[in-house]
C-alpha cells in the first residue's frame, strides 16, 4: 500500500498512479541501431533494494515522476518530476 | 458425551431466549451464545462430516481455529457455507445445517469412505491428475476428467448460494497513530498506555466482546473494561478481524456489521472492509492451543482444554461428565479444577513424570500417561492410555470427553504476513515472533507469554516501543521473558498406535493423518512447502492453526532433524476467510466499473438504439426496426450506408489536442508514416508503434493550424495513447515545445457515410460550398458552422469505404447535431447505424481494428507496409524488423470466404491445412460478418505467408469450441472496391 508524495498534488494513494518502468534508461536516438534499442527495451536489472522507477500520476496532475523505491520494503526515498524543466520549477517553489 | 447448561455459570443473558434451527429441527439458546455453545447446550455432538473420509466431527474449539464445526448458515440467496459455528453469534431465527453429508451428519452414506482410506491418502488428487499406475500412468487427464465430478461432489464442504447476493458491503478507510489488534490483557494495557501518552488509538477485537482469553474466566467483567476504554477515547471495533498486515503500516480489517442480527436494517452493509493506515501496529493476537495426534483423535467429544473452559465460564455449558484431559504442560490445571468443581469427573493425563503442581485435589492426575486411542465412532466410549515411557503398560479409561492440550502456538500470523520469520523456542515448544524494522510490535501471549501479569507488562512495553520508534519518547523498556509456567512443557505431538492404518489426525479440516505425512516423506516430499501442498496439510480455511506444528514435528522426526531446521510455512492473508462480497464492496452490478456514455446517449436510445459495451463506453450496437433481429438490422443498416447514407455516433474515439511549435516534429516521431508535409486543412491516417516495433494504435491527425493538430485514437487505446504521449514529452523529449490535452469529453463526433452523405451534410451547413469535392477533397479538414450557427469541425474521412465525413461539435450541441443530420438523412432514405454495421462495413474493406491489432501484429503483418516510412526514423522503426519479426512465415492479414458460400464461420476459428488439422494451425480468423454487398459471410484474419502463399489452396476452418468445421479460401482483405473509387467520389 504505497503512498507517493507527488510534488504537485501532495501525498496520494498509489491507486491514483500508474506504474511506468525503469527510470534510469537512456533511450537511444530514433535512428540508433536495433542492438542499442534492444538493450534499452529488453534488458532490465532485477534490483533488490532501492531503484529509480517512473510512475504516472494518471488520476491526478498527469505528471510523470521518478520515484526512488525499495523493492523490498516499498519505502520511498525521493519523488521528482521526470521532466528536468519541471524539476527546476519544483525546486524554486520549495 | 453428555453436554448440558449449568445454572450458575456463564455470562449469557438468560432473560433473552433465542430460537434457532439446526438441520431442520428447532432448538433454543440464549443471547450471548455462539451457535457452537447453543448446540453443545442442546447436547448436539455431531455437527459435520469430515472432508475426505466423512467421519463424524464435533466442536473442537471455541474460536477462529475451529476445524470441525464448519456449518452452513442461512438459506437461498443468503446461504453462507463453511461458517465456524464457534464464532457465529446466535440470533433469533438463525438457520444452520451440517455440511459434507447426505442425508445428514448423523447418517452419512459417504461414511463408507472411512473404510476406503487408502484410496484417499496423501497426493490422491495429484495422482489422479497423472493417472493411476500401472494402467493409466501418463494418461491422467482422462481419468481426472472422469473422477473430477465425483471428487468435487464428495470432497466439497459447503456449497455457496448461486443466487445474487442480496446484501450490500462497503469499503471504508481510517487513520490512527496506533492500532492494537486484540483486546486481551496485553492489548488493553497497550491501548490504555498509548491513549494516556496522547496517541490516537484504534483497538480491534474479532470477538463480540472485549477481553480476549479473559472471557473464559468466571469472574471477568468485560463491560467494565469496555467502559474504561471508551471513556479514555479509544475507538473500539468489535466483531472486527485484522485479517492482514500490508506495507507501510496498513492493516486490512473485516467488520461483521450485521452477521449477528436476525433482521438487519437493509440500509446497513452486512460487512465492512476497512483499510486502516496507522503509524504503528501492536499485535496482541493471543495464542492457539494445539491438539495431540493419536488414533481416533477426531471422535466427537474431543476438544481443546481451553475451549471447555470458555464453554463453562462464558456460556455456562459443561462439555462432559467424565472428562479425560491429556496434556504435556501446566496450562490445563486451572481448567481441570473448574470442570471438576462444576460437577465433572476429571482425570488429567500428563505426559511428564517429574513435576509439581498445586491443585485442590478434586481430580486425579496420572503422571507420565498419554492417550493413544479413542474407542467410539459417533461419540466417545472410552480412552486407551499408556505409560509414556512404556507403551506396554496400558489401560482403558471410561470417559465421554477427551480434552487435549499439546502446547500453545503464539498467533504470529499477522507478523508472518510481513515476511518476518518466527523462531523456534525449545523451552516453550513453539514458534516465537522475531523483531522487525517495520513499526510492528508483538505483545502478550502472541510473543509466548503465558501469564496475565507478563502480558500486561508486555502491553505497556509495546506502547513504549511504539513511542520510541515514532520519535515521541526515548524510554528504556523491556519485555518479560517468554514462558511463565512453573514446570517446563515436554514436547508431545503424536502418540503412535501400533495397529495398521491408524486415523491419527494432524489437520482435522483436510483429514490429513500422521500416515499421510509419512507417505509424503516416503514419496520424496521433504520440504515443508511441498509437504503442505502434497498432503494439503494446513491448506483448509483454518490454515492449520492447530495442526501445522504437529505436521512439522512429524517431518522433523522423519528427517532426523529439529523443527527449526525443517522450517515453517509462511502464513499469508487473510487470517480468517474474507467474503468475496466484502472484497468487492460497492463495485458490483452496474457499479462494477465506471460507465461512460456519449453526449447523444439518450438521443440514440430515443431513436431505438440497442446498446453494447465497448471498453467503458456504451455505444449504439444496432437500431432495429419493429421486430428486426440483430442480423436483420445490421445488414439493412450496412446496405443503406452503401446505397444512400447512414449516421453513426463515433464520440467514443479518443481525441487529443496537440499544440505547440514542435507539434509537427512530434507527430513525425510517433507515427510510422510521414507527417512533416501534411498541409493545414488536411488530415492523415497514421499508425503508432511501440518501442519494440509492434503496432500500438491507429487513428487520424488533422492539421488545424500551423502549430495545432486534432488527433483521434481508437476507443480502446485512448487512455493508453494519451499517457504514452505524455510520457514521451515528459521523459524523453523534454526539449520539444508541445502540449497535449485530452479533449475526448469536449467533442461529440458523428460519421456521415454513404453516396448521399455530402448532400445530407450540405443541407445541414450554413455554407453549403465548403464541402464540395474541390473545397474538401478526400482527407480534407475544415472548420465551419452547422445551421443555427453551431461551430463544427469536418474531415472527409472514411472507415466504411464510402464517401464519408466525420463531423465534430462541442458536446453540448450533440443532440442538435443529431436532430439536424437525421432530419436530412431521412429525406434520402438514410439510416442510423451502430457498431455491428460499422464492423460489417470495415471488414468488407479490410480495415483493421483492435480485433486485429492485438499487440502481436507488426505493420507488415497488418498489410500496411506502405505506412512505414523509409525516409525517417520514428518510434519502433529500429525494432520493427528485428529477429522473429522479419521471418517470412509470419501471419499476414488476409480475407476469408467460405468455399461453400452458404456456410458461416465465427471469429476465433483456427485456420489449418487440409490434412493437418491440429494445434494452432497456420492462422486464425479475427473478425467475421455477413457482407450485404457480396451476399455471403466473409472474414478477416491472419495466415502464415499471407495471400500469395494460399490464394489457390483450399484450407479448413476448425472451430473446436463450437464443434464446427468448414472449408475456406483465402482472399485479399480488400473485399470491396479495392481501388477506393467510392471514397474519392
Ligand atoms: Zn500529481
Amino acid at each position: 500500500m504505497i503512498r507517493i508524495n507527488c510534488p504537485y498534488c501532495g501525498e496520494r494513494d498509489h491507486s491514483e498512479f500508474s506504474y511506468g518502468g525503469d527510470a534510469t534508461i537512456n533511450y537511444p536516438s530514433l535512428d540508433a541501431s536495433e542492438k542499442e534499442w534492444t538493450e534499452a527495451i529488453f534488458f532490465r536489472k532485477n534490483i533488490k533494494g532501492f531503484q529509480f522507477e517512473t510512475w504516472h500520476h494518471s488520476n491526478g496532475c498527469r505528471m510523470w515522476l521518478v520515484v526512488e523505491r525499495s523493492t523490498v520494503t516499498h519505502e520511498i526515498k525521493s519523488v521528482k518530476p521526470c521532466n528536468p524543466n519541471l524539476q527546476k520549477v519544483v525546486e524554486n517553489n520549495k | 458425551m453428555k453436554t448440558r447448561r449449568l445454572d450458575n455459570y456463564g455470562k449469557i443473558n438468560r432473560d433473552k431466549i433465542l430460537s434457532f434451527r439446526w438441520d431442520k429441527k428447532n432448538y433454543k439458546g440464549f443471547e450471548g451464545d455462539t451457535l457452537a455453545s447453543a448446540l453443545l447446550a442442546n447436547n448436539i455432538g455431531i455437527v459435520g462430516r469430515s472432508f475426505k473420509y466423512h467421519r463424524p466431527r464435533g466442536i473442537f474449539s471455541s474460536g477462529v481455529e475451529e476445524s470441525g464445526a464448519l456449518v452452513t448458515i442461512g438459506s437461498k440467496d443468503r446461504r453462507d457455507p463453511n461458517v465456524r459455528a464457534t464464532t457465529q453469534e446466535l440470533y433469533n431465527g438463525l438457520e444452520a445445517s451440517g455440511q459434507n453429508a447426505f442425508p445428514n451428519v448423523n447418517f452419512d452414506l459417504a461414511g463408507i469412505n472411512n473404510y476406503l482410506g487408502r484410496f484417499f491418502a496423501a497426493g490422491f488428487y495429484y495422482k489422479t491428475f497423472m493417472g493411476i499406475p500401472p494402467f493409466e500412468w501418463g494418461r491422467g487427464t482422462a481419468i481426472w476428467m472422469f473422477f473430477e465430478k465425483f471428487i468435487r461432489k464428495a470432497a466439497g464442504m459447503g456449497s455457496a448460494s448461486e443466487l445474487p447476493d442480496p446484501d450490500s458491503y462497503e469499503h471504508a478507510h481510517d487513520f490512527c497513530d496506533l492500532i492494537v489488534v486484540g483486546s486481551g490483557p496485553a492489548g488493553v494495557a497497550a491501548a490504555i498506555e498509548a491513549v494516556e501518552k496522547k496517541l490516537d488509538v484504534i483497538l480491534v477485537e474479532q470477538d463480540s466482546l472485549v477481553g480476549g482469553d479473559q472471557l473464559a474466566e468466571n469472574n471477568f467483567d468485560n463491560s467494565q473494561i469496555k467502559n474504561q476504554l471508551e471513556n479514555l477515547g479509544i475507538k473500539i471495533m468489535t466483531r472486527t478481524t485484522a485479517f492482514g498486515l500490508y506495507d507501510n503500516c496498513v492493516v486490512g480489517l473485516l467488520e461483521r456489521v450485521t452477521d449477528h442480527i436476525s433482521a438487519p436494517n437493509v440500509n446497513i452493509p452486512r460487512q465492512r472492509f476497512w483499510t486502516i493506515r496507522a503509524k504503528h501496529i501492536i499485535v496482541g493476537a493471543g495464542a492457539i492451543e494445539r491438539h495431540i495426534a493419536f488414533n481416533n483423535n477426531d471422535i466427537p467429544g474431543v476438544m481443546t482444554v481451553n475451549a471447555s473452559k470458555h464453554y463453562l465460564n462464558r456460556y455456562g455449558v459443561l462439555t462432559g461428565k467424565r472428562i479425560a484431559i491429556a496434556t504435556n504442560n501446566d496450562s490445563v490445571y486451572e481448567t481441570a479444577q473448574q470442570l471438576s468443581e462444576a460437577g465433572a469427573n476429571v482425570t488429567v493425563l500428563d505426559s511428564r513424570t517429574n513435576f509439581e503442581i498445586e491443585t485442590n485435589k478434586s481430580f486425579e492426575i496420572r503422571k507420565g500417561y498419554v492417550p493413544y486411542n479413542i474407542n467410539g465412532s459417533k461419540k466417545i466410549h472410552s480412552l486407551d492410555i499408556s505409560k509414556s515411557e512404556d507403551m506396554n503398560k496400558f489401560e482403558t479409561l471410561n470417559c465421554d470427553q477427551v480434552l487435549l492440550s499439546g502446547g500453545w502456538s503464539p498467533a504470529v500470523h499477522l507478523l508472518s504476513h510481513r515476511g518476518v520469520k518466527p523462531k523456534w523456542d525449545y523451552n516453550n515448544a513453539c514458534f516465537l515472533p522475531t523483531d522487525t524494522k517495520e513499526n510492528i510490535t508483538m505483545v502478550g501471549s502472541s510473543r509466548g507469554l503465558w501469564n496475565k501479569n507478563d502480558c500486561i507488562a508486555s502491553g505497556i512495553a509495546g506502547t513504549t516501543d511504539a513511542l520510541n520508534r515514532l520519535g515521541i519518547s526515548k524510554t528504556n523498556y523491556f519485555f518479560p521473558k517468554p514462558g511463565g509456567w512453573k514446570n517446563p512443557i515436554q514436547p508431545l505431538y503424536e502418540v503412535k498406535y501400533k495397529k495398521s492404518r491408524p486415523k491419527s489426525f494432524v489437520d482435522y479440516q483436510h483429514d490429513v493423518t500422521t500416515d499421510d505425512v509419512r507417505l509424503a516423506h516416503r514419496e520424496g516430499f521433504i520440504s515443508v512447502e511441498h509437504l503442505k501442498r502434497y498432503t494439503t496439510l494446513g491448506m483448509a480455511n483454518d490454515q492449520g492453526k492447530m495442526g501445522n506444528i504437529i505436521g512439522l514435528s512429524l517431518m522433523a522426526e522423519l528427517l532426523n532433524k529439529e523443527i527449526p531446521e525443517v522450517g515453517t510455512t509462511v502464513f499469508r492473508p487473510p487470517y480468517t476467510p474474507v467474503s468475496i462480497g466484502a472484497l468487492s464492496g460497492r463495485n458490483v452490478g452496474k457499479h462494477f466499473r465506471p460507465l461512460r456514455v456519449t453526449p447523444m446517449h439518450q438521443w440514440n436510445i430515443g431513436h431505438g438504439a440497442k446498446m453494447i459495451e465497448v471498453g467503458l463506453y456504451q455505444r449504439p450496437w444496432y437500431y432495429p426496426k419493429e421486430n428486426e433481429t440483430l442480423s436483420e438490422s445490421y445488414i439493412r443498416e450496412a446496405s443503406t450506408v452503401r446505397k444512400t447514407v447512414g449516421i453513426c455516433d463515433v464520440t467514443s474515439l479518443g481525441k487529443i489536442s496537440i499544440q505547440g511549435p514542435d507539434s509537427t516534429e512530434f507527430l513525425n516521431r510517433i507515427y510510422s508514416n510521414g507527417f512533416s508535409k501534411l498541409q493545414v486543412g488536411k488530415a492523415r491516417y497514421g499508425i503508432m508503434l511501440r518501442d519494440d516495433g509492434i503496432v500500438m494504435d491507429d487513428g487520424t491527425s488533422w492539421r488545424l493550424a500551423e502549430n495545432e493538430y486534432f488527433m483521434t485514437t481508437s476507443t480502446g487505446e485512448a487512455a493508453k495513447v494519451m499517457s504514452w504521449l505524455e510520457e514521451l514529452l515528459q521523459t524523453r523529449w523534454t526539449d520539444l515545445n508541445v502540449n497535449v490535452t485530452s479533449v475526448s469529453e469536449q467533442w461529440a463526433g458523428v460519421s456521415v457515410a454513404g453516396p448521399k452523405s455530402r448532400e445530407v451534410l450540405n443541407n445541414c451547413l450554413d455554407d453549403s460550398l465548403v464541402i464540395t469535392n474541390n473545397n474538401l477533397p478526400f482527407m480534407g479538414v475544415t472548420s465551419t458552422f452547422l445551421k443555427g450557427n453551431i461551430p463544427c469541425r469536418i474531415a472527409r474521412i472514411s472507415f466504411s469505404g464510402e464517401l464519408a465525413f466525420e463531423v465534430y461539435v462541442k458536446s453540448d450541441f450533440a443532440n442538435t447535431m443529431m436532430d439536424l443530420l437525421w432530419e436530412n438523412a431521412k429525406k434520402y432514405d438514410g439510416c442510423l447505424y451502430g457498431l455491428e454495421a460499422l464492423g460489417a462495413l470495415r471488414v468488407e474493406k479490410g480495415h483493421v481494428t483492435a480485433a486485429e491489432l492485438d499487440g502481436r501484429v507488426t505493420i507488415d503483418d497488418a498489410g500496411l507496409s506502405k505506412m512505414a516510412s523509409t525516409k525517417k526514423s520514428y518510434i519502433g522503426s529500429a525494432m520493427r524488423k528485428r529477429g522473429v519479426l522479419k521471418n517470412n512465415d509470419r501471419e499476414i492479414l488476409v480475407g476469408f470466404f467460405p468455399t461453400n458460400l452458404k456456410e458461416t464461420f465465427n471469429a476465433g476459428t483456427i485456420v489449418c491445412e487440409k490434412n493437418n488439422i491440429k494445434g494452432q494451425g497456420i492462422g486464425r480468423i479475427t473478425s467475421v460478418t455477413y457482407s450485404p454487398e457480396l451476399g455471403h459471410w466473409i472474414g478477416l484474419g491472419f495466415v502464415k505467408g499471407g495471400l500469395d502463399k494460399w490464394k489457390d489452396t483450399n484450407l479448413v476452418g476448425a472451430d473446436p469450441v463450437r464443434n464446427k468445421q468448414m472449408n475456406l479460401k483465402v482472399v485479399s482483405p480488400h473485399m470491396i472496391d479495392p481501388k477506393g473509387e467510392r471514397m474519392y467520389a
